[in-house]
Order: structure tokens, then C-alpha cells, then sequence
């Protein structure tokens, strides 16, 4: 579904991705994890492409990623995304949100499009909001939204960059279990977190990243009982306690 | 251990002389010695102004009557602008054809009254915008049916306006797109639009008014005429576009980038993210300083008056040298400022509704 080959990306003159190679088949779900600055939030917005690497390949269900302006928006269609600070279009409403992408990209009816919203609204426990502003929700309630929106796209794979380090304790769990439940509906999923049960509990594969490499790429059970790498320890003994 | 339960006092009523009108001006201006004395000379500095002021609107004041009467009087003659008002609002237009100016006025009033109230969405305010120009111009230039009137007949308010929102109307979605091509990716529209911003921003407008004037038709092909109007209309809409294009600039940079990377996420393209959801928010951040660029362009126009034109203030000068009505230019001129006041601030009233209504969205 993705392939990654020997990906790499500058910042002017530093070195953000250093060789990327990863491939992910279709449904599986794989959680990148790595101290920040290591390059994880950048080796996931290469794959919708808001950010350009400058050399290697990045194939997502068939189509390269390159120039080809046609590309980037077939591959974008495809490829939800979640970002750390929501990013909710704070001029329209709930509902407008969400059918923003259904009607301009997918050119659905206007009824037809609030219909989907309205049943994504629903799944993610906040359809009584769908009049109201991005401002006036909690953080909680605006990552869900988020995720509705991309949702309503039907996208076949779903990005999550941090999706719940800008919230309040009380509201991590709340985005966390609609997370789960896409996990468990076969969505193939990327998610940078450091929620590590929830990693524990829906990851096929963990990607530990460090200084722009992919250092460690092992199944959850491996990743935290048996680490390979050193680095990987000291990082995971960091966070976990 | 018993729960007790809190419950707070009721209120009290304020103790006496706390409150009102008399509690208010004994604060505000008798708190001590200082501030009375102050108060009091205030006062009297504001009486010796505003009671010849007053005398001379009103009180003296000549409403109905002919020069003689005027002169007579102490006061002002307003009986002089009553009878020149046709010359004020259409110029030197031809006066057996007056409804027709009158009656794109009339649109004028229509259309602006719907969109103050919203009763139309913004997709047919456009359109209603651009019809009324269309029809605005037929109805003053004639043709097509109409006696045609040169732009050389064209004068008093009715130029002014025509200038002003046409004006606007042009200059706007000009600014906006070079706002855009200024912060372009393509270097060659970037540099281009930051030219124009630059070297229009760099020459004062009543050099770009002669320029219109004098340089446009060196440049145009030999068999387009346009007439004097026309010229100057387009001088007036480069600046004005120039300095809403920085206005407009703001506001997009203000704008956060995880907006941009949302939208091109959902698989927006570039107009789709501008138009639906960058532009929108751009606009609303910035709709003051916008509404204070529209307030100058109308402010602005008065200075056509240079290459000869006679637009609203000009046919108010032009009407003080009446050797009927000599000696009566104060007049004149205090009519052209109160209605320009009115119009200017009837503008800034409508920017500030429509701020408040954004502003509900962030509550
Ligand atoms: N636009 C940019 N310009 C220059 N350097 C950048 C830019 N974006 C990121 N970097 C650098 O690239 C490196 C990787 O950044 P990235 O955002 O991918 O890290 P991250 O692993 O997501 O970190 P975090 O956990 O803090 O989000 C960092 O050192 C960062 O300083
Ligand atoms: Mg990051």
C-alpha cells in the first residue's frame, strides 16, 4: 500500500531523513515513535506529500509521489490526516467541516454529503455540536471532529501526527478510543504517538526513529519486552517511566 | 459530623448616592478641585465655539430665499445649495435626462441596502454588484438605445460615486489576486506582483491621475478612445488595488499554516484551499483596515478635480463662482463634507456589523 524506498529530505542544509526505507501493506497499522526532533512528523507528511523529499521514491497504492501535480492531489484523495493542533477550518461550522471535502473534491450532493457527516458526527459521539464553530468545542471534541472530517473523505489510509499531545488528560482517551476502533475496522493507519498502550494494543509494527533514521522496526510484543537496539531502550525506558 | 450547606447572602442594595447620572458626572468630572475648574473652563471653551457655530447653522441661518435674503442674514444660506442641488448631484448632465442618472442612483441604493441587510448570499451580491456597474453605465453613457452623454457631462455626485464604487469594485478582487501573486511560488508572478504594489505604492495619486490621463493613450492602439472618465478610473483602481493588496497581504500571513496543510490534505487544490477556506479568513481578519481603504478611495476620488473633471467637490466650487450666488463657497463646502461624512461613515458603521458578526464565531 505505501513503499518507501530509500527516502531521504534536507532542510536547507540539514538532514531530516536519512534513507527512509518502510513498506505497509494494506491494513496494517503502524505506529512511529522516536524523542523529539528525530524526524517522525516529517517522514509522515512525505506521504501526503506536504512535505517534499529530494531523493528516493514514495509509492502509496500505486502512484509515485512527484512532481506530477495529478499525483500528489489522486494520492491526497486517498490519505486522511490528523494533525497535533487540529487544524479545524475555524471560519466554518462543525458541519461545513466536514462536507468541505465531499462536495469540492469528491463533487458529492450537498444532502448526500451532510447525510455522511452526520453518521460520522454520530460515530464520534458529538453530532449535537454540528452547529456550533471549531472554537467553542474542547480540544477533545475538536481532534474527534477532526477525525470526522478526514473520515468523510473514505480515505483508505489514515495519518496521525501526535493526535492527542496537545490535550488534556481527561480527553486523551476520548480521541484514543475512536482511534481504536478505525484500528479494529481495518483502516491502514500511521499514527506518531507516545500513547504507548494504546500503541501496545493496535499496532501490527513499531517504526522508532532517532536523528532522521529508522532505527528500530519491530512487533509491539518484541518492541517493548525484548528492544534491540540500545537506543531504542534508553528511549523507551525514558518515556515509560 | 453534620454537612452544612453554603449558602451566600442575599444581595444588598448599593448604599445611596452610589449609583445614576449624579454619581456618574460627580466622578467623571467634579472629583476634586482640579477636575471642577477643568470641567468648568471646559465647558465655557465649548460654549464660545459651538454657539456661533450654532447661530451660523441655524439660528441665522437662511433655509428659504433668494441671494438678496442671504445677504442680508447673519447666518448661512442654505437656500443657495437648495437651489443649485441638481448641479451638486449631476454636474453639467444633460438636465431633460436626469432620470436616468437618478434611476441608477436609485440601484445604487438598492443594491447596497441588500447587501447590508444580507438578504442575498455573496455569490449573487457579486453578481448584483457587477450588474448595477454594467447598468450604471449604460444609464449615465448612454448608447444602445440611449442618447449617449459624453464623460466630459459627467460631474457632481453622481461622478464621485461612480468613481468610488466602481472603484472599489475593481480594486478589490484586483488587490486580493495580487496579494496572492505576491506570496506565489512562481517567481515570475511574485515579481511581477511585487512590482506592481511596489511602484504603484511609490508615486502619489495625483501623478497617477495625470499619468492616466496623458500616459494611457500612448499607450493604447490608435483606434481605441477612452474617454477622460474612463482613464482616470483606471489610475484611481491601480492605486487603491495596491494598497489592498498589502491590506490583503496582512491578513494572509496571519493566517495559520496548518490551515493550508488541512486543506491541501482533504485534496483541496490551491484555488479551493485560497477561495474556501484561506481568503475567507484573510478577509475577516483584515476587514477594518479594508473598509478604511474603501473610505479613502471614496475620500480620494475629489482629486480628479486636477485634470478638470468636476466631481462632487469640484461642482460645489465650480457652483460657489455662480454670479447669482456669489460669497457662499462656506456653504458649499460644509454641504460636500457632510454628505461625504455620511457617506464615509455609513461605510465604516457597515464594517463594523460585519466585524461582529465574524466575531461571534470565536465565542
Ligand atoms: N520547516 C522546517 N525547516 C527547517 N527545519 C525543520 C523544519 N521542519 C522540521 N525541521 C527539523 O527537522 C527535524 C525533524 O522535525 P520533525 O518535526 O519531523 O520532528 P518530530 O520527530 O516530529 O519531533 P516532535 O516529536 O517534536 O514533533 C527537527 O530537527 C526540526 O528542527
Ligand atoms: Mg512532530
Amino acid at each position: 500500500m505505501i513503499e518507501l524506498i530509500d527516502v531521504n529530505k534536507w532542510y536547507g542544509h540539514f538532514h531530516a531523513l536519512k534513507s527512509i526505507n518502510l513498506s505497509i501493506g494494506k491494513g496494517e497499522r503502524i505506529v512511529v515513535c522516536g524523542p523529539s526532533g528525530s524526524g517522525k512528523s516529517t517522514l509522515i507528511r512525505c506521504i501526503n506529500r506536504l512535505e517534499v523529499h529530494q531523493r528516493g521514491k514514495i509509492i502509496v497504492d500505486g502512484v509515485e509521489l512527484n512532481d506530477q501535480m495529478q499525483n500528489i492531489m489522486a494520492v491526497r484523495r486517498e490519505v486522511g490526516m490528523c494533525f497535533q493542533q487540529f487544524n479545524l477550518f475555524s471560519h466554518l461550522t462543525i458541519l461545513d467541516n466536514l462536507i468541505l471535502g465531499p462536495v469540492w473534491v469528491r463533487e458529492m450532493p450537498r444532502r448526500q454529503a451532510v447525510n455522511l457527516a452526520m453518521s460520522f458526527l454520530e460515530r464520534v459521539g458529538i453530532a449535537d455540536q454540528q452547529n456550533k464553530y471549531p472554537g467553542q468545542l474542547s480540544g477533545g471534541q475538536q481532534q474527534r471532529v477532526a477525525i470526522a472530517r478526514s473520515l468523510c473523505m473514505s480515505p483508505k489510509i489514515m495519518l496521525f501526527d501526535e493526535p492527542t499531545s496537545s490535550l488534556d488528560p481527561e480527553m486523551v482517551k476520548e480521541v484514543l478510543d475512536v482511534m481504536e476502533e478505525l484500528a479494529r475496522e481495518g483502516l491502514t493507519m500511521i499514527c506518531v504517538t507516545h500513547e504507548m498502550g494504546f500503541a501496545r494494543s493496535i499496532a501490527d509494527r513499531m517504526v522508532f526513529m532517532d536523528g532522521g533514521e529508522i532505527v528500530e522496526e519491530s512487533p509491539p510484543s518484541e518492541f517493548f519486552s525484548n528492544p534491540k537496539m540500545d537506543r531504542t531502550l534508553s528511549f523507551l525506558n525514558q518515556i515509560l517511566h | 459530623m453534620t454537612l452544612s450547606v453554603f449558602q451566600p447572602a442575599p444581595d444588598l442594595p448599593p448604599p445611596p448616592g452610589q449609583t445614576g447620572l449624579w454619581r456618574f458626572v460627580r466622578e467623571h468630572f467634579f472629583k476634586d478641585a482640579t477636575s471642577s475648574v477643568l470641567t468648568v473652563l471646559g465647558l465655557l471653551f465649548i460654549y464660545s465655539i459651538a454657539e456661533p457655530l450654532f447661530s451660523w447653522f441655524f439660528l441665522d441661518a437662511v433655509f428659504v430665499g433668494d441671494a438678496k435674503t442671504c445677504n442680508q442674514a447673519d447666518g448661512a444660506c442654505w437656500a443657495f445649495v437648495g437651489s443649485q442641488v441638481k448641479l451638486f448631484l449631476f454636474g453639467p448632465f444633460p438636465r431633460d435626462i436626469l432620470w436616468r442618472p437618478s434611476l441608477a442612483g436609485g440601484l445604487l441604493a438598492a443594491v447596497f441596502a441588500v447587501t447590508a441587510l444580507r438578504l442575498v448570499s455573496v455569490r449573487y451580491m457579486v453578481l448584483l454588484w457587477c450588474a448595477l456597474v454594467l447598468v450604471s453605465y449604460w444609464l449615465i453613457g448612454g448608447g444602445y438605445g440611449l442618447q449617449p452623454v459624453p464623460s466630459t457631462k459627467w460631474g457632481g455626485l453622481m461622478l464621485t460615486l461612480l468613481l468610488a464604487v466602481v472603484g472599489i469594485l475593481f480594486s478589490v478582487p484586483i488587490g486580493i489576486m495580487l496579494a496572492l501573486g505576491r506570496r506565489s511560488k512562481f517567481g515570475t508572478i511574485s515579481f511581477l506582483s511585487t512590482a506592481i504594489i511596489e511602484g504603484t505604492r511609490g508615486i502619489p495619486l495625483i501623478t497617477i491621475i495625470f499619468m492616466a490621463t496623458i500616459l494611457l493613450p500612448l499607450f493604447l492602439s490608435d483606434g481605441v478612445q477612452l474617454g477622460t472618465v474612463f482613464r482616470v478610473q483606471i489610475g484611481i483602481i491601480l492605486f487603491s488595488s495596491a494598497y489592498i493588496a498589502e491590506v490583503v497581504r496582512g491578513g494572509l500571513q496571519s493566517i495559520n499554516r496548518g490551515q493550508h496543510e488541512a486543506a491541501n490534505a482533504l485534496g483541496l487544490s490551491y484555488w479551493q484551499t485560497t477561495g474556501l477556506v484561506i481568503l475567507p479568513q484573510a478577509l475577516a481578519k483584515v476587514l477594518s483596515p479594508l473598509i478604511g481603504r474603501c473610505i479613502a478611495l471614496l475620500k480620494d476620488t475629489t482629486l480628479v478635480i486636477v485634470i478638470g473633471l468636476l466631481d462632487f467637490l469640484g461642482i460645489a466650487k465650480a457652483a460657489a463662482q455662480n454670479p447669482e450666488w456669489l460669497g457662499f463657497e462656506a456653504e458649499a463646502l460644509v454641504f460636500t463634507a457632510a454628505v461625504f461624512w455620511v457617506m464615509c461613515f455609513g461605510l465604516s458603521r457597515y464594517g463594523r456589523s460585519l466585524e461582529k458578526t465574524g466575531a461571534e464565531k470565536n465565542h
